[in-house]
């Protein structure tokens, strides 16, 4: 069962996003909530590329062959992490410019289009 | 829908959501077991090919350096996206040129200013190690570039507003962000002239170990350290300027 945590902790984390993204009444906590369900995916990811043993994936002081952990998965988190507080920035800044015209930040009462 | 109705409908719609993964990750290799062998490949064969020691970021600008140029440009498109958003409006202002001085902020608490002084020069050299140091150690472009990034931040916080104004009003700002992506998409373009693939490795490798090896891994490291750094200071002073402009409209 401790083999599959990790995985049961993305799904855990993904739908808590989600239970959030769904419920939440307020613009700037349903960010947070887009924000905590993509985190969902680090763990997801460093778990697959785990194994047993294994070291960082840096030669600088190891031999070439030593047991490291999977870096390609580590390679896709990294960049989406400091894309991802850019996309976050966006986001929070279309909130701001809701607020601005709307004068409200709950998405119940958004339901209208302006031109 | 209520709201009642759409938790009932998204709780129904979770459950089938954690069966349908549960009944996926049935058959993955338990934790730690890894059997991948893109990673084993790619570890063994990283350090002989292109002469890095830092295999993670030699997938990421060079085995992979095709999709980090395309999340390179989302990173570029989103700061893009907030300063779009931001503009001055029309009416306020025709010249289109914001008026707002950052110096307008609320004054900074005394335990902030002393102790984010000392730390500027740090965090400069820091990030810059960081960004230069991708093919070596952890570390890179991305992260270097949030650290250099921060560096303008200590110095609003360290109470120097007029400083502050100063770094970041400054066109270099933007030729860092704007340059730092074009810069990516032109060395992947260089490798054409040589009649290669786009994005091919084709400065000279070095010797493993040293500052200037790994060839493009080490070019395109800098180059995306100055468009994330570029693009942070960007968004920092156009956010500082919506809540300055906020709060001035609620005083009057």
């Amino acid at each position: 069962m401790l083999a599959y945590l990790p995985y049961a902790i993305a799904a855990w984390v993904f739908l808590w996003g989600l239970y959030g993204i769904v419920t939440s009444k307020n613009l700037v906590h349903q960010v947070v909530c887009v924000a905590i369900l993509q985190t969902s995916t680090y763990v997801l990811l460093l778990a697959i590329g785990y194994k047993v043993g294994g070291t960082a994936p840096v030669f600088a002081d190891i031999p070439v062959g030593t047991s490291v952990v999977d870096p390609l998965v580590q390679a896709l988190m990294l960049t989406d992490i400091v894309v991802e507080a850019a996309v976050m920035a966006l986001l929070l800044s279309m909130v701001v410019k809701a607020n601005e015209l709307a004068g409200t930040v709950d998405p119940e009462e958004l339901r209208f289009l302006m031109g | 829908m209520s709201s009642r109705t759409r938790t009932v409908f998204f709780l129904c719609s979770a459950a089938g959501l954690a069966f349908v993964f549960a009944w996926g990750i049935r058959d993955l290799p338990p934790l730690g077991d890894y059997r991948g062998p893109y990673g084993n490949v790619v570890t063994q064969v990283a350090v002989y090919e292109r002469h890095p020691t830092d295999v993670v970021n030699a997938i990421n600008y060079d085995y992979r350096g095709f999709d980090t140029l395309g999340e390179e440009f989302i990173f570029f498109a989103s700061v893009l996206g907030v300063l779009l958003l931001f503009r001055p409006a029309g009416d306020e202002d025709k010249k289109g040129k914001r008026e707002t001085k950052l110096e307008d902020a609320l004054p900074i608490s005394d335990t902030l200013r002393v102790s984010m002084q000392a730390m500027v020069g740090i965090m400069i050299v820091f990030g810059v190690y960081m960004a230069t140091h991708g093919q070596l150690t952890p570390g890179g472009g991305f992260q270097g570039g949030v650290i250099l990034a921060s560096a303008p931040l200590v110095v609003y916080l360290s109470g120097n507003v007029k400083t502050f104004e100063a770094i970041v009003s400054s066109p270099l700002v933007k030729l860092a962000e704007c340059g730092g992506a074009a810069g990516y998409a032109a060395i992947g373009m260089a490798a054409l002239l040589f009649g290669a693939h786009f994005l091919t490795n084709i400065v000279p490798f070095g010797t493993t170990g040293d500052l200037f090896s790994s060839g493009t891994i080490a070019v395109i490291s800098a180059v995306v350290g100055l468009e994330i750094a570029g693009g942070f200071v960007l968004l920092m002073q156009n956010y500082l300027r919506e809540i300055i402009e906020e709060r001035l409209r609620k005083e009057k």
